[in-house]
């Protein structure tokens, strides 16, 4: 019973907390370029604005375009709710497992694209286009580091994977650190971060997530904006899963547990974003077809966290 | 009996659509009786399936010495069910589509015989009845290509097709010769007790795999396909890819883990490599196509290999000692050939839809189609997510499996498959994952949007009758179902793989119904029903959220574009320019793809050209090269057709002598 109401309490959490975090990394963002910046609970504030404005959908649109931004929402939700966050006593756990999150978050980029596609314009389809590319890499890159992890702890679900390295029979990993830089790679490109794709950039042709929703508007726009929210709080809260599970609840913990996992969940969101925010801040986003240069990279250190696994095995 | 009387009533169908080819009404009976006949054959593999040992037939035809054996058991009766569950599919689409063909006199009496020859096969229970099935379907199929053969390129590709085909039976013949042995007993009951020597052993896979392998379209011996599947009308290309290409997997299943007796892991790391290769090869042709068709087409190759892998998997697991590995990834291998089957019949008919509303095949004479085409285009949608290995749907399921056997593969004590395995994960996510840049592509560009020409804008919903949308919308929900409850699928599939790897794999028995975990409930679970309850309670829920606390507003205006909105339609992405960033990221390696620019001088008024070159390795590496050494060999035996009586008798005379001294020596030894 409590598995259960863990999870309704993530499903909340996840949802609450997701613009809170995508509000904090712009305003460290705006600090450490020497910018006052937004209060961080600005994206509460915009997404019901656009909530209220009335929605302008071309001609051309067809009822896809309409329902997409609500699959699109619903799938990252979805997805969201089955990476444990402050418990791994979550009522979902079983459900769904690394392969189907991978699957699920596809799932919503294919509603994406589609959309981008569906106004007929230029720009709708670029977006849609190299969106597909970076996914093409992307996935199987997750994918190999699913691999890798799988394993290590024998299991494919998030759930029992943190409960195994928080089980402690494990030493620092080659494999494990290979698989972690691999999973914070995927989780630049599919978030649209620097140095892939910029969340801020208004210059059309630099643009891929943003052109494909570029013909969204009101309470679409909204949804979009939201589920990007929630897409880069999944991701803060699987690499803290995955690679950092201390502080996290097991099943059979109290209530009192769960307080730690909660506190201990907000200051590993809070670390990951500042670093997200560090690192763009550095960087300078790079040319659309070195994308392909970028993933592959991921996409080899994934299979060589499964390869040095052996090494490791047989030395 | 619910399986041999269906059976025998094809061929009369057949019969009578010759005889009364001249009555309008005719071909809507013809069809109209291969469906049900279809019906009964798919009631009979149900039937067999849920429960049951094999049922033995046997009758006094075929060879002299041998009578024609049959048979059915669970691997029959299985591909049994997915043979017909397009066959039902495509016939009823083909009572509203039929009419559509230039020429429906020359597809409707090859119909039913096709049907025939594809479940023959299923059924045959000898060596002899076995071929006689395969070519059967071979030969059938290749008229229903012909069907429309005042196109120069049908013609081509119905050649290549009888080629290929021909090679396909030239590698089987063989194969079952070494399998029957010198005692010449060519019933397959007697080829499952047999030894084989080693060097028979190792040349019958080789050769299953070259004759069916060609069959099921295995890189590189595909060729054919993306040529003759689409050049057949769409109902037809619909079970060719769908169904005929799982024909051959059953061939090639039945020779691997029936007939065959232990075979080496070794086989089963050459067909996962194949398998690898062929997935992403195919998608990668897949994915620059401009013909729906052609598409569509590629996209099986793709599929095939999938299957493939997973089949491989299973023959290293089982060689290994790991027979619940190997039924596992057996069930995964089969779950994906029976899902492919309904995905793939379901967007060749759509695409068949689409072209008799049209008359257009081509992505860039489409688009906008899901406004004007509804049924066919939320179906094409479920085809496309489906094929696209997207949760809930029945694709992602068979690919969950596939990817949680593989992720046991490093199992294996081979360190040779400890390091392969996780490269041909690697092939199989690409392979997924450009299936899905690949089918956004095709969907984008033809259903959404605005139309490119103007049969794209008059497109005829009219066109798409009900017989047409009720097939559509049958195979779209079991495209849901399979997704979505799988387990009552993957459990009979465990019954049919036991008698294969000799072990049952419960593939939900720890953790209960909804739920799959193949290798015990710590390893890895999925639920499809779970998923898809809580993502419409989770969509409800934003639906109602958003409406709630915003406004519901909507105003229909103009598309913004960053200002540059255009009306001319040309101005959309068209599928060249989807595909470009792949053919630059893949293409200019796999295919050599180059780019050129050609424009021209300030002044001049020549039009700017862009144009793009690509080399089919397969194509212009392999077969051009072979149809070079047969010409120089014919070249050289041509000759031969020039020389004197003189030396015509010499060479006679050399002959008999050469032959004298073996018998010589033969004798001596």
């Amino acid at each position: 019973m409590s598995a259960l109401a863990w999870q309704i309490a993530q499903i909340l959490l996840v949802a609450v907390l997701a613009p809170l975090a995508t509000g904090y990394v712009r305003f460290v963002k705006a600090r450490l370029n020497g910018r006052r910046g937004a209060p961080p609970w600005q994206p509460y504030r915009d997404l019901l604005r656009l909530l209220k404005k009335e929605a302008i959908v071309a001609p051309s649109a067809s009822w896809l375009f309409r329902a997409a931004p609500y699959v699109t929402f619903a799938a990252v939700w979805l997805a969201a709710c089955v990476v444990p966050t402050f418990t791994t006593a979550i009522a979902l756990a079983p459900s769904a497992d690394l392969i189907a999150l991978v699957a699920l978050l596809g799932l919503a980029r294919f509603w994406t694209a589609l959309a981008g596609m569906d106004v007929g314009t230029a720009f709708g389809g670029i977006g849609s286009s190299r969106e597909m590319l970076i996914a093409s890499l992307a996935e199987p890159a997750m994918l190999m580091m699913t691999f890798s992890l799988s394993l290590v702890a024998g299991t494919t679900q998030p759930a029992q994977i943190a409960a195994f390295i928080l089980g402690g029979d494990i030493g620092v990993e080659v494999s494990l650190g290979l698989a972690l830089a691999a999973l914070v790679m995927v989780a630049i490109a599919e978030n649209g971060r620097i140095p892939i794709d910029n969340p801020a950039t208004h210059l059309e042709l630099t643009m891929v997530h943003e052109a494909m929703v570029l013909e969204y508007s009101g309470r679409h726009l909204a949804m979009m904006e939201a589920a990007a929210m929630l897409r880069l709080t999944l991701f803060m809260a699987l690499i803290s899963c995955l690679f950092f599970p201390w502080g996290m609840a097991l099943p059979g913990d109290g209530p009192a547990a769960v307080a730690v996992g909660l506190a201990a969940f907000l200051a590993k969101v809070a670390a990951l974003a500042t670093a997200l925010a560090v690192f763009e801040t550095m960087i300078a986003k790079m040319r659309v077809f070195r994308y392909a240069d970028f993933l592959g990279g991921a996409l080899l250190l994934g299979l060589l966290a499964t390869i040095f696994l052996y090494v490791s095995e047989a030395v | 009996m619910l399986i041999a009387a269906p059976l025998l009533a094809l061929p009369v169908l057949a019969l009578f659509a010759v005889l009364a080819r001249r009555a309008a009404w005719s071909h809507a009976v013809v069809y109209g009786g291969a469906f049900l006949a279809a019906v009964a054959l798919l009631a009979g593999g149900l039937d067999r399936l849920g429960g049951g040992g094999p049922t033995a037939l046997t009758l006094p035809f075929g060879l002299p010495w041998l009578h024609a054996h049959f048979r059915v058991d669970n691997l029959s009766a299985l591909f049994l069910v997915i043979v017909n569950i397009a066959a039902a599919a495509a016939s009823v689409f083909a009572v509203g589509y039929g009419p559509h063909l230039p020429d429906q006199r020359r597809v409707t009496p090859f119909f039913p015989l096709f049907l025939f020859g594809m479940n023959a096969v299923l059924v045959a229970d000898d060596a002899f009845m076995f071929l006689v099935s395969w070519e059967f379907m071979s030969l059938s199929s290749w008229l229903l290509v012909l069907s429309d053969h005042t196109r120069p390129e049908t013609r081509k590709a119905a050649m290549v097709y009888l080629t290929m085909a021909v090679f396909g039976t030239f590698c089987l013949l063989p194969a079952f010769g070494l399998l029957a042995g010198a005692g010449g007993d060519f019933t397959f009951d007697a080829m499952r007790m047999k030894e084989l020597a080693p060097a028979s052993a190792f040349l019958v896979v080789l050769l299953a795999l070259l004759g069916a392998g060609s069959k099921a379209g295995l890189v590189p011996l595909h060729a054919w396909l993306p040529l003759a599947h689409p050049a057949a009308p769409s109902h037809v290309s619909a079970l060719m890819s769908g169904v005929m290409t799982k024909v051959a997997l059953y061939g090639l299943i039945r020779i691997l883990f029936d007939l065959h007796g232990e075979i080496g892991w070794q086989w089963g790391a050459v067909l996962m490599v194949v398998g690898g290769v062929t997935a992403v090869l195919g998608v990668l042709y897949a994915v620059m196509q401009d013909d729906l068709k052609v598409l569509l087409a590629y996209s099986t190759v793709e599929n095939i290999g999938v299957v493939v892998i997973g089949l491989g998997l299973a023959l290293a697991f089982k060689a290994g000692g790991e027979p619940a590995l190997a039924a596992l990834a057996l069930v995964a291998g089969l779950y994906h050939a029976l899902n492919h089957s309904v995905f793939k019949s379901l967007l060749f008919l759509g695409a068949g839809a689409v072209m008799s509303a049209t008359g257009e095949r081509s992505l860039g004479a489409l688009g906008g189609l899901l406004k004007r085409l509804p049924w066919t285009g939320a179906t094409f949608l479920v085809g496309a997510a489906a094929i696209s290995a997207l949760p809930p749907l029945n694709g992602f399921v068979s690919e969950w499996l596939i990817l949680q056997s593989l992720f046991k593969g490093p199992t294996l004590p081979h360190w040779a498959m400890k390091f392969g395995v996780p490269v041909v994960g690697a092939l199989l996510a690409l392979a997924a994952a450009l299936a899905a840049a690949c089918f956004v592509r095709a969907y984008g560009v033809a259903f959404l949007g605005r139309p490119r020409t103007a049969a794209a804008a008059e497109a005829d919903g009219n066109a798409v009758t009900l017989g047409m949308r009720l097939s559509l919308a049958a195979l779209a929900a079991l495209c849901v179902w399979l997704g979505a409850a799988p387990v009552t699928m993957t459990n009979a599939l465990s019954e049919v793989v036991r008698p294969l790897t000799g072990i049952e794999v419960p593939v939900s028995a720890d953790l209960g119904w909804p739920w799959l975990s193949p290798a015990g409930p710590s390893s890895g679970s999925y639920s499809g029903t779970i998923l898809v309850a809580m993502g419409l309670l989770l969509c409800g829920l934003a639906v109602m959220l958003v409406h709630r606390l915003g406004t519901r507003a909507l105003r229909v205006s103009d598309a913004w574009d960053c200002g540059h909105a255009e009306d001319i339609p040309q101005t959309q992405y068209t599928g060249h320019s989807f595909a470009q960033p792949m053919r630059r990221a893949f293409g200019a390696t796999v295919f050599r793809a180059r780019e050129s620019v050609d424009m021209p001088e300030p002044g001049d008024d020549a039009p700017a050209r862009h144009v793009v070159s690509m080399i089919d390795p397969v194509w212009d590496g392999l077969y051009r090269s072979l149809g070079r050494l047969v010409d120089f060999l014919a070249d050289q035996v041509n000759r031969m057709q020039f020389l004197t009586v003189r030396r015509y008798l010499l060479m006679m005379f050399a002959t008999l002598v050469i032959w004298l001294l073996v018998v010589a020596v033969r004798q001596q030894l």
